[in-house]
């Protein structure tokens, strides 16, 4: 992990968990796998301190643990960590895709990591019966039936659960545990809900039971394969499945920019290309499921009537696109240079809003010309000599673009040099994205620092509100009311005012720069799957 | 040979400059120290994208900072404990506050319970005496302290407190002694203030 991967996993461990967590947490990112004593000695924090953290950082699917040479050694997964930037949008999705009743669903699993199906329903009927009216409740069956959507469509999944030891326990050598991504062979497993009956289940127990496995055996593994010991409802956890709502991204990307290039129709025919074979694609596949054309003649919506003929002239449209974006052989999609070129288009977009628009004529020319040299560059890009070597040097320096040299002679003379000049996409991409580490980094820094300079004044503003309410529920007269709002000033109300729009501002910028982090990373993974 | 560059040119370049393009006298100047901060930027940046959604996973955000603060997965390290703030640090327990910190991963449960009952019973017992007595701060402290020990530590921590107490100041602790006298009727009818 980098610097700033490090620097944005702690400050988010930290918003969310507390700081004890995040001193563990940073300590575990920085030192790779470590043992239960030695991150207690080297932070100089409590035992009883660090097993906590450590049992809310494997709740959350945070931490995994294996055995190491003397021990059980704890490991952070430090890109899950960064996951916690999208949750809002995941939360939107499933808002977007299944309702109110999917929307809490997804959160209330994002929020406690990992939780029976019987205590999702019941929280989130209770909250929904919270919001609606006096008299009206929410039934369960409405709960479940979107909870079910969400796990045929694979949007939730099972948590792998802890396997019976086979050899005596604790003296002896544990088994090694399989690394948790062998989801093909459980793939029936993964997504069938269980017989569930709704008694009553506490609410402690979800944490201690997943303790009680952990401290009890201590070292035992968490293997994929073995979950039959699933009796009822009890000991089945569901976790979000982030790869499912990453492909839904993508998705989304691809079917918005089809959009944009061509029109609504097009983007409504790969729509539907993708949604066909959503569940039968894996994530990193590089291409999606073969279709005939009479299978996306029957699978469009019905509002889009368009006759046999023209399906197929929009799809021959599609691809002879230069995007190539759909071959002709299979029908699939070419989800990997789908996203290559959605990556592009944010390197591109990202070189015109910083160096101008003639600066990313000339990065757009190297992108599709490769090696220029810088007489070809001025001409090609009909930017005046001068001004294209300034641009091309400011793009240099920002490490933007890079300088081949060619040599004629053994000697390198530099007279007889070519100079080159090239943009490689996936180190930009990747110095793009720790770019955005710490741009979201520093995001985070300076709205805390915003909430802390202003503290005094947001906790009187929070006591007057607390007095207020506390009034108006008790039924008091709207002249005490007014006397107690005018405690605050009207320039303390101003800042408050300004303090609101900043950290607004400052949370929304947050989102949205995890919106680049997503095409980039989506980008870079995909590049290093196929390589 | 090649190094000619101590002798004459002192500022001549390893490569050619003309095969790049440039002339010497359109190199900017060299930089003296490192760059500023907070560059000027030439560009304005776009202005954020403001729709319905994202003002509605803004709220979204924003929710769930708050709710993960209250939950209890937010571990909070148990603050040194200051002499000052024991009153409220009671009525906090009492109310239920203090849940979060007896969160711990224990295979053992039942021993965590009987302990949050035997707090409970102190707790009991602290008000009441508080009632009775005058006591100082530092003496609340203390009991809320040994919330995990037993009772007959509790009871010599007391007497040491009180001992404490009287050695502190020069009053006569008979003087103090609330028995039936405290705060009963000595206010009634008179002009001077008490000492």
């Amino acid at each position: 992990m980098t610097t700033q991967e490090v620097r944005l996993c702690g400050l988010l461990l930290q918003e969310h968990y507390g700081e004890v967590v995040e001193k563990v947490g940073t300590h575990l990112l920085r030192n790779g796998a470590l043992m239960l004593r030695a991150i207690a000695h080297e932070t100089s924090t409590p035992l009883d301190l660090v097993k906590k953290s450590l049992c809310v950082l494997i709740q959350h699917g945070l931490c995994g643990f294996r055995s190491g040479r003397r021990g059980v050694e704890y490991h952070l997964n430090g890109e899950r960590i960064l996951r916690v930037l999208r949750y809002p949008r995941y939360i939107y999705t499933a808002k977007t895709l299944y309702g109110d009743a999917g929307e809490l669903i997804v959160e209330e699993v994002l929020q406690r990591g990992h939780m029976t199906m019987s205590h999702a329903v019941r929280t989130v009927a209770d909250r929904l019966t919270h919001n609606m009216e006096e008299g009206c409740s929410m039934d369960y069956s409405e709960v479940v039936s979107a909870f079910s959507r969400l796990v045929e469509t694979h949007f939730l999944q099972r948590c792998p659960s802890i396997a019976e030891p086979s050899a005596t326990p604790v003296d002896a050598v544990p088994p090694v545990p399989v690394a948790v991504p062998t989801l093909a062979e459980n793939h029936p497993d993964r997504y069938t809900l269980p017989q569930i009956s709704l008694k009553g289940r506490g609410k402690r127990r979800l944490s201690s039971e997943e303790n009680e496995g952990d401290e009890r055996a201590g070292k035992r593994a968490r293997l994929d394969e073995d979950h039959s010991e699933s009796s009822g409802d009890e000991g089945i956890y569901w976790q979000v499945n982030f790869d499912r709502f990453h492909q839904h991204f993508r998705d989304q990307a691809i079917v918005s920019a089809v959009a944009g290039k061509m029109d609504q129709t097009s983007s409504e025919i790969v729509r539907t290309m993708l949604r066909m074979s959503e569940v039968t694609t894996t994530p990193s596949a590089a291409y999606t499921q073969p279709l005939s054309a009479n299978e996306i003649f029957r699978a469009l919506p019905p509002s889009y009537s368009i006759s046999r003929p023209v399906l197929e002239q929009y799809l021959s449209l599609l691809v002879d696109d230069p995007v190539r974006l759909l071959l002709l052989l299979d029908c699939g999609s070419d989800l990997h240079k789908a996203l290559a070129n959605l990556a592009r288009a944010t390197l591109e977009s990202v070189v015109q809003e910083r160096f101008g628009s003639r600066s990313a004529r000339i990065f757009r020319l190297l992108l599709r010309k490769r090696h220029l040299e810088q007489k070809q560059v001025e001409d090609f890009a009909m930017i005046p000599a001068k001004e294209a070597k300034e641009m091309l040097y400011a793009l240099l320096s920002a490490n933007l673009v890079q300088l081949q040299e060619i040599p004629k002679t053994p000697d390198h003379a530099p007279s007889r040099t070519f100079y080159l000049y090239t943009v490689n996409p996936l180190p930009t991409a990747r110095m793009l994205l720790q770019h955005c580490y710490k741009a979201v980094a520093n995001l985070i820094e300076r709205r805390l620092h915003e909430t802390k300079e202003n503290k005094r004044l947001l906790e009187k503003s929070q006591r007057i509100e607390a007095i207020l309410a506390s009034l108006q529920a008790s039924g008091a007269e709207p002249a005490q009311l007014t006397e107690v709002e005018e405690m605050i000033t009207a320039p303390e109300r101003q800042q408050l005012e300004a303090l609101r729009h900043h950290v607004n501002k400052l949370d929304s910028s947050e989102n949205q720069v995890d919106e680049t982090v997503f095409l980039l990373e989506s980008y870079i993974n995909s590049t290093m799957n196929t390589r | 040979m090649a190094a000619k560059g101590r002798g004459r040119g002192i500022a001549a370049f390893t490569f050619n400059i003309e095969a790049l393009g440039i002339s010497r006298a359109s190199l900017p100047e060299a930089t003296l120290g490192p760059k500023p901060l907070f560059p000027d930027v030439e560009y304005k940046p776009v202005p954020l994208s403001s729709g319905e959604d994202e003002e509605y996973m803004l709220g979204l955000k924003q929710e769930m900072r708050c709710t993960m603060k209250r939950l209890p997965f937010n571990v909070t390290k148990p603050e040194e404990k200051a002499g000052v703030e024991r009153y409220r640090e009671m009525y906090a327990q009492a109310n239920g506050k203090g849940k979060r910190n007896e969160w711990t991963p224990e295979v053992k449960k039942e021993p965590k319970i009987s302990s949050s009952k035997e707090k409970e019973e102190l707790l009991d017992k602290l008000n009441d005496l508080e009632k009775k007595d005058e006591k100082s701060d530092e003496e609340k402290g203390e009991k809320a302290e040994e919330n995990e020990d037993e009772d007959k530590e509790e009871a010599e921590a007391e007497e040491y407190d009180e001992e404490e107490v009287e050695e502190e100041n020069d009053y006569i602790a008979s003087y103090f002694e609330d028995g039936d006298d405290y705060g009963a009727g000595s206010d009634d009818n008179m002009d001077e203030a008490t000492y």
